[in-house]
């Protein structure tokens, strides 16, 4: 060992498999990138706890919590999506698409045990049509998604004729409303993802093909990964994804809205580039997209209850959405 | 007879290479010099330092006996010095004229429109000067390649240059345009401009140049006057060395044949392409830049759509349509262009070996991480690659060391084949012989190798046996004992074989 250790630079000790894989994880779980958002976060939180006394009051804070969690959810696939070079803007627009055919379904009769699984099957399709389409017709990504965006929020209003469908069954409810042990459920459930998805993330084998594929797509084709099937996979997995948000949506409110989801594609793609995405692609992890999330939920409970008029969110989320891919770029610059 | 230009005592380094060391050269009025060397000697790097594209680390630059500072192209332009690079630079979808003046057209009248009269007339009166019948008004596209060259050296000649630099003018020409061309360089060299002429075909130095410069490793090896030595003393002179010394020996010899290729055809890319490769043999595959031999690699591996032909594999006819499919049956292409089709620049050297054999390291679907760190460092030592870790990004290893990282990757799936697609580009000469002995290394344990180079000598120096190809279709095979860099390039020029002796 010590001979070995003596041929390369000092310090690297990488031969220790015990010493680096500690201090990779630890390089892992507290990357500079993340500890500087777990920062922004927590200066933004104490200048609210100081400024209103309602903030740090655990009804706020548990929603606060409730109010990521579809946002959370759809980030968890976002990550994947832009880490592939890509970009998903139907998110939101499938969301209520979702929230729109499940309580439809519902109505009908079915069982949430049976309408969940249908709905999620409905919203893969459209992450279907996006991945064909981008991956075998090489159809631009902006293009693609915020043609099926179109699509998806028409047909929502087509199958709702725009009102809200409320008087949903109380087994269903329980999904966005219920809590153990004090908790919301589905708070639990947004954690518990998170947490085997940045696990997976960066482990699963498959799911490192996606790293490959958005650092350099020709040489991932010639070292022999399917990169047609991964991006396709992607984009179905990100309607999926945004398809249980729109089911989790209407089970918290009680009723599906054909307008549920507006922005949330801009929300959830500035949190991920807040959190180490990058547009290039081939960079991001689940973990840091979570806290852009949570940093983009606080800045927008403090606007409300510092009595902002929420016609300003919309400036506000813009502007940290531009600066978050600002950083990014001179970040970049800097390095190269 | 005084020199025009000098360049006294050039160095030049990049990280990790010290690209000329101390190289002295000069230019008369009205002289052809050639500028010869292998790849990575350091001919281009001096050009491009005479050209303004990099400056010195140190040395001068005299013109007429006056120190000058190039620091940029325009220094070079204004003092009349021009490039012709090997890639040509011309706009395929203008006129003859408008390329020759680029975006200085003579103009006319107070708005200044162009004056295409003037420019067709200016552009005639120089294309005269080469006696060759091209017209001004002819759009780029539906010119020879050797009529795009004379364009292009036109291009440099209405910048009024007294300094000609042609790099490699000949690479795509067939024989007679390369004839045509040497007629344009002997014209200007009545006219007294100084010709610099990189090559590596010395037939051709010898035809036109009148002194020649030979580079080895960035060091000036000596300079000559083309009457008072001949080819074999150049060629002693470039090598340095004994050509075994560089490309290593093998021990063993070639067994069962392992791969059959018949008739394989890809629309647009090659035709009609057969040969056999056998367990522990180097087979090269020699020929002009586009003649198809890159395609048939990739074609080989899965990655070129091929509309006939049959390819059998360690015994049975294979239908290969993806990488994927190819790495399964025990094939690995390493890529000529490994920026774009090889690296993963934003990853460290452990992701981007890993690629290819990532199930091996997996348990369950999930990465074996301690497992992928062992044998990442197990590669590294192999194939000696100097980082400073496992982590390292391949972006900041120097290209012998990218290419290691790469050739670890398709070792790790311990290939029956392997096709190497110009695997010694733009390394420096360390790490090229290191490769050389592996692809030895490999051969000797079994593996059949196909290796695509445009390096003759490395092809004359590792090859048991040589196919040559010629647009698109096998020219011919040569042994190792029949095989001369001559009559490699008479195949590859589209000529029948010329007798033995």
């Amino acid at each position: 060992m010590t001979i070995q250790r003596d041929r390369r630079a000092p310090g690297l000790a990488v031969t220790d498999p015990g010493r680096s894989a500690g201090q990779s994880l630890l390089r892992q779980i507290v990357g500079v990138r993340e500890l500087g958002i777990v920062l922004v976060i927590a200066v933004a939180a104490t200048l609210l706890a100081f400024t209103t006394p309602a903030f740090l009051t655990s009804q706020n804070l548990s929603a606060v919590a409730i109010g990521l969690v579809t946002d959370a959810l759809i980030a968890i696939a976002m990550t994947k999506v832009l880490i592939s070079g890509g970009f998903d803007l139907s998110v939101g627009s499938v969301l209520a698409l979702a929230g729109m055919v499940v309580a439809d379904l519902l109505h009908r009769g079915l069982s949430p045990l049976v309408a969940i699984p249908v709905t999620l099957v409905v919203a893969s399709v459209v992450g279907l049509v996006n991945g064909l389409l981008i991956a075998k017709v090489k159809v631009n990504p902006l293009i693609t998604t915020l043609g099926m965006m179109s699509i998806t929020s028409s047909l929502t209003l087509v199958i709702s004729g725009g009102y809200p469908v409320s008087n949903l069954p109380a087994d269903f409810l329980f999904l966005g409303q219920g809590s153990l042990w004090g908790v919301p459920l589905a708070v639990l459930l947004v954690v518990g993802l998170v947490a085997v998805a940045d696990v997976l993330l960066r482990r699963a084998r498959w799911l490192r093909l996606i790293y490959y594929v958005g650092g350099n797509e020709r040489a991932a084709l010639l070292s022999g990964i399917p990169v047609d099937v991964v991006r396709i996979a992607i984009y179905v997995f990100c309607s999926v994804m945004a398809g249980f948000a729109g089911i989790i949506a209407t089970s918290r409110l009680g009723s599906a809205f054909p307008l549920a989801g507006r922005g949330a594609e801009m929300r959830v793609i500035s949190a991920c580039v807040i959190g180490g995405s990058s547009l290039q692609g081939g960079e991001g992890t689940v973990l840091g997209s979570l806290l852009g999330v949570l940093l983009m939920a606080i800045i927008n409970n403090g606007l409300v209850l510092l009595n902002v008029s929420i016609n300003w969110q919309g400036i506000v989320s813009g502007a940290i959405l531009i600066a978050a891919v600002t950083f990014d770029m001179l970040n970049r610059r800097n390095r190269s | 007879m005084n020199a025009f230009l000098q360049m006294q005592a050039i160095s030049k380094a990049f990280p990790g290479v010290q690209a000329l060391r101390q190289v002295s050269f000069d230019l008369r009025r009205g002289e052809v010099h050639a500028l010869v060397g292998e790849n990575g000697a350091g001919k281009s790097t001096l050009m491009k330092i005479l050209s303004g594209v990099y400056r010195p680390d140190a040395g001068q630059i005299l013109i007429e006996g006056q120190p000058v500072t190039i620091q940029i192209p325009r220094d070079a332009q204004r003092h009349g010095i021009s490039i012709v690079h090997q890639e040509l630079n011309l706009f395929s979808n203008l006129t003859v004229a408008e390329n020759v003046f680029g975006g200085r057209m003579p103009a006319r009248g107070p708005l200044a429109f162009e004056d295409r009269q003037a420019a067709a007339r200016q552009a005639q009166r120089l294309l005269d000067r080469f006696g060759v019948a091209i017209s001004p008004q002819t759009i780029i596209r539906s010119l020879s390649l050797a009529q795009q060259q004379v364009v292009e050296i036109s291009k440099a000649l209405i910048q009024e240059a007294r300094v000609l630099i042609l790099d490699e003018p000949t690479s795509s020409l067939t024989e007679h345009e390369a004839a045509a061309l040497f007629e344009v360089v002997q014209q200007l060299r009545r006219d007294g401009l100084c010709i610099v002429y990189i090559s590596h075909r010395l037939e051709e130095v010898f035809r036109i140049a009148d002194r020649v410069t030979i580079l080895r490793d960035g060091q000036l090896v000596g300079t000559e006057a083309v009457a008072e030595t001949s080819i074999p003393a150049v060629i002693r002179m470039m090598v340095g060395r004994q050509l075994a010394d560089l490309y290593g020996q093998r021990a063993g010899q070639p067994q069962a044949v392992v791969l059959t290729v018949e008739a394989l055809t890809s629309p647009g890319h090659f035709a009609e392409v057969s040969f056999q490769l056998r367990a522990g043999e180097i087979v090269g595959m020699a020929g002009l830049v586009g003649a198809g031999r890159t395609e048939v690699g990739l074609a080989l591996f899965g990655a070129l759509p091929v509309s006939g032909g049959r390819v059998q594999l360690r015994g049975a006819g294979r239908q290969i349509r993806s990488p994927d499919e190819a790495m399964r049956w025990g094939l690995a292409y390493l890529s000529e262009d490994r920026r774009n089709d090889a690296l993963f620049f934003n990853m460290g050297v452990r992701e981007n070996i890993s690629v290819s054999h990532l199930a091996r390291l997996s348990r369950l679907g999930l990465i074996d991480r301690r497992r992928e760190r062992q044998a990442t460092q197990f590669h590294i030592e192999q194939l000696k690659i100097a980082t400073p870790s496992t982590e390292q990004k391949v972006a900041n290893l120097s290209g012998g060391n990218q290419q290691k990282v790469i050739l670890a990757r398709w070792l790790a799936i311990e290939p029956k084949v392997l096709i190497v697609d110009e695997p010694t580009r733009g390394i420096d000469v360390g790490a090229k012989t290191e490769i050389y002995a592996l692809l030895h290394h490999l051969a000797a344990q079994g593996v059949a190798i196909l290796l695509i180079s445009s390096e003759m000598p490395e092809i004359l120096g590792l090859s048991d046996r040589i196919l040559v190809m010629h647009e698109g279709r096998l020219a011919g095979e040569l042994t190792r004992a029949e095989a001369t860099e001559e009559r490699i390039l008479t195949l590859a020029a589209g000529r029948s074989a010329i007798p033995a002796g």
